[in-house]
């Protein structure tokens, strides 16, 4: 198999001091590798949105490393580790976060242009990235003129514009019907095929499903992770109609 | 739902022989539902002595002999489309045993049977959407122009409704498991309320509820 994009080793992070210490995450160990999709669940409270933005670098762990590509976040500076952030991975979050002001193909184009791309060239790279998620037919239009489950597409196409392969998703179909949150999960996992690496937080069984792993988290600990996958083929007396 | 009524089912579509009905049978059910063909033969007899079934015209070059519904086979067949199934008896679902007897059983972790399961409910799970998510691909694939004779969308909705079922089962699971932490939980007060100062507390692994006391730092399951 190909060498892991993220790492996550033997991660534990505390809140608070004495009698308000919370153990958040308790030795967490994980990895990720290019064209995997990770799916996180657990009880509230079970430490699923710490190990996602200890993952991301939004939070850092009190003991323990995180690596993405091969960089130990807890030995960049605060300025390469933004850096880092910008260039490498993308986040997907609940509400979809886009800019109203701004049309689909220019909240995509967004992170290249702050990360000093001339517009002109991130425009392009941007609508490269929806063409590429068939989503071209969206680029001019604003987010008040987007249904929800388009929203949350572009929304996925900014996490992932550019070079960035690591993408983090906290509860994205939260706010989404069950068929409309089926299909972000299907453009997230094709993304993953197409080699990205995703972390995936959700308490649906049935999005978590779409996961090549799903790690179950109980009090900050790892308590279970479903394996390796079965031969769905094996699942039915017959795979269906062909 | 027996297999006599999905052969009526199909009947009613048009005459149709045995070897044919069986593999439209499970084609239909994606194949969720595997009949042999004697099976089905003794089915179509059955069908014929109650008057449901008749034989259509003389077996063919072939030998083989096709059947058509009767007027009273297309009534009980009327009657079955418009009849809710009955999902009043009690269950008697091997999952739903095994956590009843575990709850109260001594030495029993239920945690652990809570979770063994969802794991292997998830994965069931994971595999499921695969297959559907096979079938999409296959359904808009015939949407661009290739023949679909509807089995596919039938496979779709086979697949949906076990996809539904392992759902309901782990939310079911994560129930279980909360009722129990809370009744830990309670009881646990109780007895900090009830322990006399003289250090004979309950022994914690008589805690046959199964929920592991709450997260303390340091203690690794």
């Amino acid at each position: 198999m190909s060498t892991p994009h993220v790492v996550i080793s033997d991660v534990t992070r505390v809140h608070g001091h004495d009698e308000t210490r919370v153990v958040a995450l308790d030795h967490v160990s994980l990895e990720i590798h290019p064209g995997e999709l990770v799916a996180v669940m657990g009880p509230s409270g079970s430490g699923k949105s710490t190990l996602l933005n200890v993952a991301g670098g939004l939070d850092a762990p009190t003991s323990g490393t995180v690596s993405i590509g091969g960089e130990t976040l807890g030995s960049l500076s605060p300025r390469d580790l933004a850096k880092l952030r910008r260039r490498r991975m993308g986040f997907v979050f609940q509400d979809y976060n886009l800019i109203p002001s701004l049309t689909a193909a220019e909240n995509v184009a967004l992170p290249l242009e702050l990360d000093g791309m001339r517009a002109r060239q991130a425009r392009r790279a941007a609508r490269h990235t929806l063409d590429l998620m068939d989503l071209m037919s969206l680029s001019d239009r604003y987010p008040d003129q987007m249904s929800g489950g388009q929203q949350q597409r572009v929304a996925i196409a900014r996490a992932l514009v550019g070079s960035r392969r690591f993408v983090l998703a906290d509860e994205p179909t939260g706010a989404l019907d069950s068929h409309t949150g089926e299909e972000v999960l299907r453009v997230l996992r094709e993304r993953c095929d197409d080699g990205v690496a995703g972390l995936l937080v959700t308490h649906e069984a049935r999005h978590a499903a779409w996961a090549d792993r799903v790690v179950f988290l109980r009090d900050g600990r790892v308590v279970d992770t479903t394996g390796a996958a079965d031969d769905a083929e094996d699942l039915l007396a017959s795979g269906g109609p062909r | 739902m027996s297999v006599r009524l999905g052969l009526m089912a199909l009947l009613a579509e048009g005459d149709s022989y045995g070897a044919r009905l069986r593999s439209d049978f499970e084609e239909r059910t994606g194949g969720t539902w595997p009949l042999n063909v004697g099976q089905v033969y003794t089915t179509l007899e059955r069908l014929v002595r109650d008057g449901l079934v008749e034989q259509a015209g003389e077996p063919d070059a072939e030998g083989r002999i096709a059947y058509r519904l009767t007027p009273a086979g297309r009534a009980e067949l009327a009657g079955w489309w418009t009849t809710p199934v009955d999902r009043t008896s009690t269950p008697r679902d091997e999952l739903t045993i095994k956590l009843a007897l575990a709850v109260t059983a001594p030495g029993v972790d239920v945690e652990r049977v809570v979770q063994a399961q969802r794991t292997s409910t998830l994965r069931q799970l994971r595999d499921l959407t695969r297959l559907k998510r096979d079938a999409l691909d296959r359904a808009e694939g015939t949407a661009e122009g290739t023949h679909d004779t509807g089995n596919g969308l039938a496979w779709l909705l086979v697949l949906e409704n076990l996809v539904f079922a392992a759902e309901a089962e782990v939310r079911w699971l994560d129930h279980v498991e909360s009722v129990l932490a809370r009744h830990a939980r309670e009881r646990r007060t109780r007895e900090d309320h009830d322990t006399p100062d003289d250090g004979t507390a309950a022994d914690p692994e008589h805690d046959h509820a199964g929920a592991a006391p709450a997260h303390r730092e340091g203690t690794h399951a």
